[in-house]
């Protein structure tokens, strides 16, 4: 006899194991440990929220305590490692195989993992990529997650780092898995219901609140003149020129300085209103003077940032917020956004290979992908014009029926040659493919592919890959900008002056820059301090940013 | 100019705590009066450092030499905070001794030190504790023969260490929010004592604990600045005009001074516990005032000026 | 540390009168350029001491390259190297040599 309802049952079970552990839905922190000993089955597919900045941090603690022996062979399936729990469960066999999007601080130690073979791969994915697995084939049977606050019920408030919580909470609790959220607080009223009360089956009043890292957060006072010139040709060489408005950013010092030069050299240069209007960005500080100079029209945001909640709460015509006055964020919706209504994206990468192709993983470290592969790709399923994807696409038909054209996000890499430690940004060959072939890799961990990016940028010139009529010319393109990198001195000389003739390179000289004139004098802000006067105190950077 | 190309060398818009100590210096005096001892072209660098395989410097971390303030001519030395921390080797505090025991036969209006170090350099330890001492005892040479030696903390690297004990011989500081004053630093506490007793990555901590203002407040720096070239000008044109006599009646007023400190706020667990005894309306207020809010603040509070400091 | 000297002869003399400047800072990652007018006008040599070895190949381009583009004869310039990235030397080399054409 066919058995329908098996999942359903297990779940009823798994919730009744669980009740004996706590008052209602209301579970004591003390008891975290017992409770996810009764709700979790050995093999279970698991998502412990460790997003981009918001960790359940308190319930990866009680996870790595749990018995071995009772706990064992879990699938782990979320898109941050952020904590040094979410791989010390790796270590003690409480969890066996791991699918994930993104390890910045435990890219080093997730490489150690990888290659002794304490953890047992699936993929290293995009966020979008995971978020759908969630609803095909990788649907967690537990979701551990975090909010700041809920009520008895379980209506939960995420606060501004809503990020993932909405996504894998839509995947878990309607395919009869079980959600059990920590929060900061548990109160009466909650300020917003950003997840309903129907949906959290247990609610864990965390010991301390949940750690969120200021990942956005770049220092002005440390970007450098070649930060600076590298800002001022991008946005003269490719933003002026293809007229962009709606945009994503990277998290570099590169992009951060681009924002800080807007309301400065980008209103000499009179783009005012021409560029940067709307934008898929998390708050980034270094986008203030931006806002308050008029700049910016909107932004939809992936998640929030420490520091900028009086800052945004403030400005409720540009930001995305909730009827309580505070931020809401949604990662899965803002990738998508910026996926398919951004017309550019432009971000930094540690490597890039003679074809373009680039990637974030050296030989020492995984640190995954987050979504630049999703915001760094020509979305084929776009269907609606404008000026800047049209123009894009025009430069880059070689061939076929104009009346057939279709336009082309721009994908800029905005690299500087060398980076820290002079290790070359360009490379003959991606390390991703030695540490595939190292880890057993099926898929190479490639961060952006080269059919997808269209300009890299470096102090040396912009390369427009759309130029390019065959592999030779762009591989001389990308020499051509690689500076002093074996790559770059490795250069035909002469063609890549044939390309500087053809506007394929150009140099900061023919975009008009001086080089000399790139001066910290042109930041709005050039300290932390700077952005809070701009934000009119309304800022609240975190003590690790602070001189003052 | 050596060194002069920069973001600015207007004043107005020269930043001190970004500047290089050849920026501060030429911004700093009259335009065009600065005339370099030991200059980089004469190489008098670190003996000791390519022992150690580092990088030395043309002026070993110090820029020393005489200008014109308001006409007046003053004696100026100025580290560099990014060479070595600032710190003192042979040379850096030899190049400072010369500059003070010359002020003894050149009779300047003032010497001024724009300290910008972490203190002794570690790989020429003994010659740089030496140097520290022959600089204290040149500083108080140099004030017994009535000229003011006025000391200018902003940079990055603060004063610290032996730097901070110099500065408490000085006859006036001047500090800006982004200066600290102290002798260990955070992260020395921190290793001595534990992250409980002092967290020394919590900035916001060492700013109330040893930054500008918490300095000005109590007294231990007699002016406080906005971060400009021309607000430091301006401070050591003033305080060079009231600076303190030097003898023993100074002293022992000092010494009564430091200790009634110690018994008024020898409990408090943090600066703004200082802050609240000392009439502070809004403790917690301080860190984020601008200059004007602030000057307003010092004003009312009595300790902030003082002779003895 | 790394020493390293590349001479070259220039097509003229760099303009200007300035006897002698510097730029840049002793600092990780940045560098300090002492430039001096005291040779033959078609001469320029450039002394290095890098605490960074190996990179021989990548100073002697990024001189080269200076030297093609500023025309800098009569200086020696000498460098005292933090670890800084080529294209933060190119920097300091071109702020230098306008320091002397002032």
């Amino acid at each position: 006899m066919t058995q329908w309802r098996g999942e359903r049952e297990a779940r009823d079970a798994r919730i009744a194991a669980g009740r004996a552990h706590a008052d209602g839905k209301v579970v004591p922190a003390g008891s975290v440990v017992d409770l996810l000993e009764a709700v979790l089955r050995p093999g279970d597919r698991v998502c412990l929220e460790g997003d981009n900045q918001k960790q359940a941090d308190c319930l990866a603690r009680g996870l790595a305590a749990c018995d071995p022996g009772k706990v064992h062979d879990l699938h782990m399936v979320q898109s941050g490692i952020v904590l040094p729990e979410h791989l010390d469960v790796f270590e003690t066999g409480i969890a066996k195989r791991l699918d994930y999007s993104y390890s910045g601080p435990q890219g080093a130690r997730i490489a150690k993992m990888l290659y002794g073979g304490q953890i047992e791969l699936g993929a290293v994915h995009t966020y979008l990529e995971l978020f759908a697995r969630y609803f095909v084939d990788l649907t967690p049977h537990v979701a551990l997650i975090a909010g700041v606050s809920a009520d008895r019920d379980g209506n939960l408030y995420t606060g501004p780092n809503t990020e993932d919580t909405p996504t894998v909470v839509e995947a878990t609790a309607f395919k009869n898995g079980v959600v059990i959220a920590q929060v900061n607080q548990i109160v009466d009223q909650v300020p917003r219901v950003d997840i309903p009360g129907d949906r959290v089956d247990f609610v864990v009043e965390a010991d301390t609140p949940f750690y969120v890292e200021p990942l956005f957060t770049r220092d002005p006072a440390a970007m450098t003149e070649t930060q600076i010139l590298i800002a001022m040709m991008a946005i003269k060489g490719i933003y002026a020129e293809y007229g962009i408005r709606r945009l994503n950013h990277g998290i570099g010092f590169g992009t951060a300085a681009i924002e800080l030069l807007l309301p400065t050299y980008g209103e000499k240069l009179g783009l005012k209103g021409q560029i940067c209007t709307h934008w898929a960005l998390n708050p980034h500080p270094t986008l203030i003077p931006a806002i308050e100079s008029g700049w910016v029209q909107q932004v939809h945001c992936f998640g929030s940032e420490v520091g900028m909640d009086r800052y945004i709460r403030a400005r409720p015509d540009i930001f995305f917020t909730g009827a309580d006055g505070s931020l809401r964020s949604n990662r899965a919706f803002c990738q998508t956004a910026g996926l398919y209504a951004c017309d550019m994206f432009i971000g930094a990468t540690l490597q890039i290979d003679l074809m373009g192709h680039s990637s974030t993983i050296t030989q020492s470290r995984v640190a995954g992908f987050g979504g630049a592969p999703n915001m760094g790709s020509d979305p084929h399923g776009r269907r609606h014009p404008s000026d800047a994807w049209m123009k894009a696409g025009r430069e880059g038909q070689v061939v076929g029926d104009p009346a057939l054209m279709r336009g082309r996000k721009l994908v800029v890499q905005l690299v500087e040659t060398f980076g820290e430690k002079l290790v070359p940004t360009f490379v003959e060959k991606l390390d991703a493919l030695e540490l595939a072939k190292k880890i057993g890799l099926e898929l190479a961990p490639v961060m952006i592919y080269a059919d997808d990016v269209t300009h890299i940028v470096t102090e040396e010139g912009i390369a427009n890959l759309l130029l390019c009529r065959d592999a030779d010319e762009r591989e001389q393109a990308i020499r051509g900008v690689a500076g002093y990198t074996d790559v770059g001195r490795g250069r035909d000389r002469a063609k890549v002056e044939e390309l500087r003739a053809r506007g394929v390179i150009r140099r900061p000289e023919d975009l008009g820059i001086e080089p000399l004139d790139a001066d910290r004098a042109l930041l709005a802000a050039k300290s932390i301090k700077d952005l809070v006067h701009w934000s009119g105190g309304l800022y609240e950077p975190p003590a690790k940013f602070r001189n003052w | 100019m050596a060194g002069a190309h920069a973001a600015s060398t207007d004043p107005d818009a020269l930043s001190w705590y970004e500047a290089t100590a050849r920026q501060r210096v030429v911004a700093l005096a009259d335009p065009g009066s600065f005339r370099e001892f030991l200059p980089p072209t004469e190489r008098r660098m670190s003996p000791h450092l390519p022992l150690f395989d580092l990088p030395r410097a043309f002026d070993d971390g110090i820029v020393v030499g005489r200008a014109k303030l308001d006409g007046k001519t003053v004696l100026v030395a100025a580290q560099e905070g990014r060479f070595m921390g600032g710190a003192f080797g042979e040379i850096h505090g030899a190049k400072l001794v010369g500059l003070l025991r010359a002020a003894l036969t050149l009779k300047p209006a003032a010497a001024l030190i724009l300290f910008d170090t972490g203190g002794v350099r570690l790989q020429e330890a003994n010659a740089g504790e030496t140097a520290i001492a022959e600089t204290m005892r040149a500083i108080v040479d140099v004030r017994a023969a009535g000229i003011p030696v006025i000391g200018l903390i902003g940079g990055r690297a603060g004063c610290y260490g032996g730097g901070g004990l110099i500065a408490g011989t000085c006859s006036r500081l001047a500090v800006s929010e982004g200066g600290r004053i102290s002798v260990s630093g955070p992260e020395v506490i921190e290793t001595n004592k534990g992250a409980e007793e002092f967290d020394s990555r919590d900035r916001a901590l060492v700013w109330r604990t040893m930054g500008g203002k918490h300095r000005r407040l109590i007294g231990g720096a007699d002016a406080f600045c906005a971060d400009s070239v021309s607000a430091f000008r301006e401070a050591a044109l003033d305080l060079i005009g009231r600076a303190p006599a030097f003898d023993l009646a100074t002293l022992e007023a000092e010494q009564a001074r430091l200790e009634s400190r110690l018994a008024r706020f020898g409990d408090c667990r943090d600066a703004t516990d200082v802050w609240a005894r000392l009439g502070v309306n809004d403790p917690d207020a301080v860190p984020a005032m601008d200059t004007r809010a602030f000057d307003e603040t010092v004003a009312r509070v009595r300790e902030a000026d003082h002779d003895a400091r | 540390m790394e020493s390293l000297t590349f001479r070259h002869t220039t097509k003229k003399p760099l303009p200007g009168s300035v006897p002698n400047a510097i730029t840049g800072v002793v600092a990780s990652g940045n560098l300090e350029i002492l430039l001096e007018r005291v040779l033959p006008p078609d001469a320029c040599e450039v002394a290095i001491e890098t605490p960074i070895a190996g990179y021989g190949a990548v100073w002697e381009a990024v001189v080269a390259d200076f030297v093609a583009r500023a025309q800098p004869g009569g200086l020696r310039i000498s460098i005292n190297d933090g670890g800084a990235r080529p294209d933060t030397v190119s920097l300091r080399l071109l702020q230098g040599a306008r320091l002397m054409e002032a």
